[in-house]
């Protein structure tokens, strides 16, 4: 890789604030919205700022001019995962603070996250996670690539990047193939779990981070109106959410010899065989 | 009543389960057509027929590109077609191409479907399966993609006359992502994981070995899972992995053994109706969602299962 040549990269990750993933989540039956009290950066997008700083590191580093700059919408909290974000490694943040976000589905979230990548102007790089782990559709980078018109290389497994061409590939599972992508800048890339290791910030990075900044937008600022987010920009309404009953635990037995034919008693006793 | 399009990327001669679902939730909608982004054999079409559809477009791939083609078949037909909701697969290509095209048509996009009534209302899971919710388009074109295992594949008895139209799809600008080497996986002959109405899925406590579990699976005639921390150990591949981050399944019974239970492995296979685990550990989180477990050494307990299956069988 010819260092020397590489322009500087202007990489944006998306992070997401999310309900822990360990905690009982619970939907609200009257605003039929998650309850998003006890929320984290989503585990998902940690993999995305990993990728995205690593890239960086693979072209020379930050000291080569190359930017990663965290990125989030939603309400107040929501600028903790950006803080997270920095310190993994992130240069700098951006949260897209309004009100009127609450409620977005996913052309609406989309509409608003493409907004605020224009604002930022000059986006090299999209990288997010393959997921978020509350909606868990994992359609909006796809999304962004089609309103940003830029390539889409997601869902991937392992990334590389050659800095004299500015041309990322990946390799993606694709019905009963795997296949290796590529693409010239810009694009939007998201990232799997198998992708990296997510690095653990760590003093350090931790008290560097604190000297990072993170500007704050509102929908103003990227020229939108209300109207054009939230429940109200969004295509979907959402009619009712029920909670399943929970499992409850069945039979327990200790094998004492004779289990395997208990499991098939059971099985047929189920109507499973 | 409104109108349907199924779309499939690829059809083979024999359609998938999952593709025989969406043709069979088509066929409640009047007027369903199906768009399919490659050739489409007369066996399959014959198969298509079977579910009442009165118009298949076809508009064969022009050699390996990713998405483009996809997204051009797909916008193109739901012009041609002026269907009221578009039915796709939930894997994740066809919900990226959905989306995409969604945002393109200023229509909406609801994912993981289990069943879409004739007044498009849409039921999907939500946390992971823990909630289930309604809902739908609030204007333009509904996009949904529906999970396997949700509708009963329901053939009608009298094959309609299907019309078939080749798409002219014009490529206008290269294509921005390009395929630059593309591996087959290896086939297996078992059921697919995602559509099988049993699964058998190993974890750490295999150490190694997926036998014992393969060996179960095939008495069952079911598919065989893992856990990630199977999989990253390389004992099976990637695909086999259940869970947040790998397939969610959804079968008639689910025998999960040496897995502990973690929370983004449950997520992959809490809806299945029947549980069954296998762990030495008492403890082991798996048990609390488990209709029937086994304290003990999955080693022993699942040869002695896949033994007894056959025996009875014979
Ligand atoms: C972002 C993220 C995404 C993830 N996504 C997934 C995912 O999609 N799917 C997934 O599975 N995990 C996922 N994980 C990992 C998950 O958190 C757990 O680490 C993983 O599921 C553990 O796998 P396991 O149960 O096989 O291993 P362990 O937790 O180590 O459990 C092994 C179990 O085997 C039992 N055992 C050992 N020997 C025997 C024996 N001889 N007989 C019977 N029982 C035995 C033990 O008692 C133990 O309970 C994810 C984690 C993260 C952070």
């Amino acid at each position: 890789m010819t260092e020397e040549t590489t322009a500087p990269l202007k990489i944006l990750v998306l992070v997401k604030h999310v309900p822990d993933v360990q905690f009982d989540r619970h939907i609200d039956s009257d605003t039929l919205r998650l309850d998003r009290s006890e929320s984290v950066l989503s585990e998902l997008d940690e993999y995305a700022v990993e990728a995205a700083v690593a890239l960086v590191e693979s072209q020379g580093g930050f000291a080569a001019g190359h930017e990663v700059i965290a990125a989030t919408m939603g309400g107040k909290s929501a600028s903790n995962s950006v803080k997270k974000a920095l310190q993994m490694g992130a240069s700098s943040g951006i949260h897209l603070n309004d009100d009127a976000l609450a409620g977005s589905d996913t052309v609406a979230t989309s509409k608003a996250l493409a907004a605020l990548i224009e604002h930022v102007g000059a986006v090299d790089l999209v990288v997010t996670g393959m997921s978020s782990t509350d909606a868990e559709t994992s359609v909006v980078p796809a999304q962004l690539a089609e309103r940003l018109n830029f390539a889409q290389l997601t869902h991937a497994l392992a990334i590389e990047f050659d800095g004299a061409s500015r041309e990322l590939t990946i390799r993606r599972d694709h019905a009963e193939r795997t296949l290796s992508m590529a693409a010239t800048l810009p694009a939007v890339l998201s990232v799997t779990d198998q992708a990296n290791e997510p690095r653990y910030p760590n003093f350090k990075a931790i008290m560097a981070a604190k000297k990072k900044s993170i500007t704050e937008v509102s929908l103003a600022d990227i020229s939108l109106s209300a109207a054009e987010v939230g429940t109200a920009g969004s295509r979907t309404s959402v009619l009712n959410a029920t909670a399943r009953p929970a499992r409850e635990a069945g039979t327990v037995i200790n094998d004492s010899g004779q289990a395997g034919i208990a499991l098939v008693d059971f099985l047929a006793e189920q109507k499973l065989i | 009543m409104p109108s349907a399009l199924v779309f499939f990327n690829e059809l083979s001669d024999v359609p998938s389960k999952a593709q025989r679902e969406l043709l069979t939730l088509a066929s409640r909608f009047d007027q369903s057509t199906l768009a399919v982004a490659s050739e489409v054999s007369q066996d399959a079409q014959n198969v298509v027929a079977n579910y009442g559809l009165s118009k298949l477009f076809v508009a064969p791939s022009q050699g390996d590109v990713f998405v483009d083609h996809a997204l051009s078949v797909l916008e193109a037909s739901v012009k041609q077609s002026a269907a009221d909701v578009v039915l796709v697969a939930n894997d994740n290509f066809n919900r990226e191409v959905a989306a995409r095209i969604a945002v393109r048509l200023d229509g909406a996009v609801i994912t993981d479907a289990i069943d879409v009534a004739t007044d498009l209302v849409v039921t999907k899971d939500e946390l992971a399966g823990s909630y289930s919710a309604q809902a739908q388009s609030t204007g333009g074109t509904l996009f949904v993609s529906v999970k396997p295992n949700s509708i009963d594949d329901e053939p009608q008895s009298s094959g309609q006359q299907l019309e078939v139209q080749t798409l002219e799809i014009q490529s206008a600008t290269a294509a921005q992502v390009r395929v630059v080497a593309t591996e087959a996986k290896a086939v297996s002959d078992r059921p697919k994981l995602t559509e099988a109405r049993v699964v058998v899925a190993g974890g750490r406590g295999v150490n190694g070995d997926f036998g014992p579990v393969e060996d179960l699976a095939d008495a069952l005639a079911g598919a065989v899972g893992a856990s990630r921390a199977a999989t990253d150990a390389g004992w099976i591949t990637h695909d086999a992995q259940i869970g947040q981050t790998g397939v969610t399944v959804s079968p008639q019974l689910f025998i999960s053994a040496g897995i502990s239970g973690a929370i983004q492995q449950k997520a992959g296979m809490q809806t299945s109706k029947c549980i069954v685990a296998i762990n030495k550990d008492v403890d082991a989180p798996v048990f609390e969602i488990a209709d029937f477990g086994i304290v003990g050494d999955l080693s022993k307990v699942l040869p002695q299962a896949a033994e007894e299956i056959r025996r009875r069988q014979a």
